[in-house]
């Protein structure tokens, strides 16, 4: 950031282009007053994986719950008061002992915004994308996930309207913790299927 | 279209560069673009498909060296163009440079949207073949699973078809399924326990 009295920093080619386009549609009257503050308030402190860490760690402690999330996810994660554009048709997907799930979108970027926020630059770029599909074992285990090789290994690629959440197994030595606590153990990485705990 | 966007399986692409943990929005534009693109969709009613179509247009150089928000300042800026808002030349005489938009629609606008399929044609278990084809319009039929077998293993409800919905007023809704295919089936490497679930509509799928 610039100090004052300091000239600001020149912008970008592409800060020049949103730059532009901002300023045109602004003429135009389209972009309403406070509108892209607006944007980035919502998903930068309403969204995000703390969301799923709730549905997971309620899962683990509930197992009547669990067999609602896993027959309905769309109705089970709104319990939670969880919902809304790109979580509107949810399947939850559980890991096991014997089954790894992993998420991915090759053709785009589909992720499940209302329980884990906005998808990382990492599972939008095309290393991840063309290669999930293709090589699982492999990339898991470059991105530290090695799983023995009798676990079976379902990759889920969202290309239509439905959105995946991974519920990864409940970590041993758990059993007395309560559901905030149990929250906090649950990762990003391992409701996407990048990891286990 | 068979667009650079259709990575599934492409190979030549090096490691993830994974973080455990990143903002929502790394610079204050990615913010802007984003919510940019919601303000043209908002003015002249663009469709997730004519959307998603707008990025998989993006010249191939572009969309590989360009982030995920760039992707959509370009969506924003070509449909914007594309539908009278703004044109090309004030956007770059406003940026004082080069201002790339996406490349033309390739697929003719779509006459007629045909009837609503309600019947899901296949169950749970049945097996399947996706059709071999190649739409020069928008699909969510990915590339690697065109031609090959797999099985039925959930149904989803019927939704409007984008391949239609990207290139007309009009919609179809059908049928979509989630179907499982052998690793092994799709790339011939003779991976063992990996299967790959592709999510798909009733009319891109037939009988195996």
């Amino acid at each position: 950031m610039s100090k004052e009295g300091h000239h600001p920093a020149p912008l970008s080619p592409v800060e020049q282009r949103v730059a532009a386009l901002e300023a045109v549609l602004t003429e135009r009257g389209l972009v309403p007053e406070g509108f892209i503050e607006e944007i980035s308030r919502r998903y930068e402190s309403e969204i995000g994986p703390m969301n799923g860490a709730k549905v997971v760690a309620r899962a683990w402690a509930d197992p009547g719950y669990k067999q609602r999330l896993l027959g309905d996810g769309t109705a089970a994660i709104a319990e939670l008061g969880f919902g809304g554009a790109e979580g509107d048709h949810m399947v939850v997907v559980e890991n096991t002992a014997a089954v790894h799930n992993v998420i991915v979108c090759t053709l785009c970027s589909c992720y499940p915004w209302p329980v884990l926020g906005l998808p990382p630059a990492w599972y939008k770029d095309p290393p991840y994308r063309a290669r999930m599909v293709r090589e699982p074992r492999v990339l898991l285990a470059e991105m530290g996930c090695r799983l023995p090789g009798e676990v079976e290994i379902r990759v889920w690629d969202s290309s239509a309207e439905v959105r995946y959440l991974v519920l990864p197994q409940r970590p041993p030595g758990t059993e007395g913790m309560t559901q905030t606590q149990l929250a906090e153990l649950v990762t990003r990485d391992s409701m996407i299927g990048v990891a286990r705990l | 279209m068979d667009g650079i966007h259709d990575l599934g399986g492409m190979q030549g692409f090096g490691p993830v560069a994974h973080s455990p943990a990143e903002p929502a929005f790394v610079y204050r534009w990615e913010a802007v673009a984003r919510a940019l693109m919601l303000v043209v969709a908002g003015a002249v009613e663009v469709s997730g498909g004519e959307f998603r179509h707008s990025i998989e247009r993006m010249d191939p150089g572009h969309y590989l060296t360009s982030s995920y928000y760039e992707h959509w300042l370009t969506a924003a800026a070509t449909l914007a163009v594309e539908h009278g808002l703004v044109t090309g030349a004030e956007l770059e005489q406003r940026a004082g440079g080069r201002f790339p938009l996406s490349g033309p629609v390739l697929a003719p606008a779509v006459a007629d949207a045909g009837p609503d399929v309600e019947k899901a044609r296949f169950g749970v278990g049945d097996r399947v073949r996706v059709r071999e084809w190649h739409p020069p319009g928008h699909t969510r039929c990915p590339a690697y699973v065109r031609g090959k077998c797999g099985v039925v293993v959930r149904l989803d409800g019927t939704y409007s078809v984008p391949d239609v919905e990207a290139h007309a007023a009009a919609r179809r809704r059908e049928p979509t399924y989630s179907v499982r295919f052998g690793a092994a089936d799709l790339w011939h490497d003779g991976q063992v326990g990996v299967s790959v679930h592709v999510d798909l509509w009733d009319s891109y799928l037939e009988a195996s």
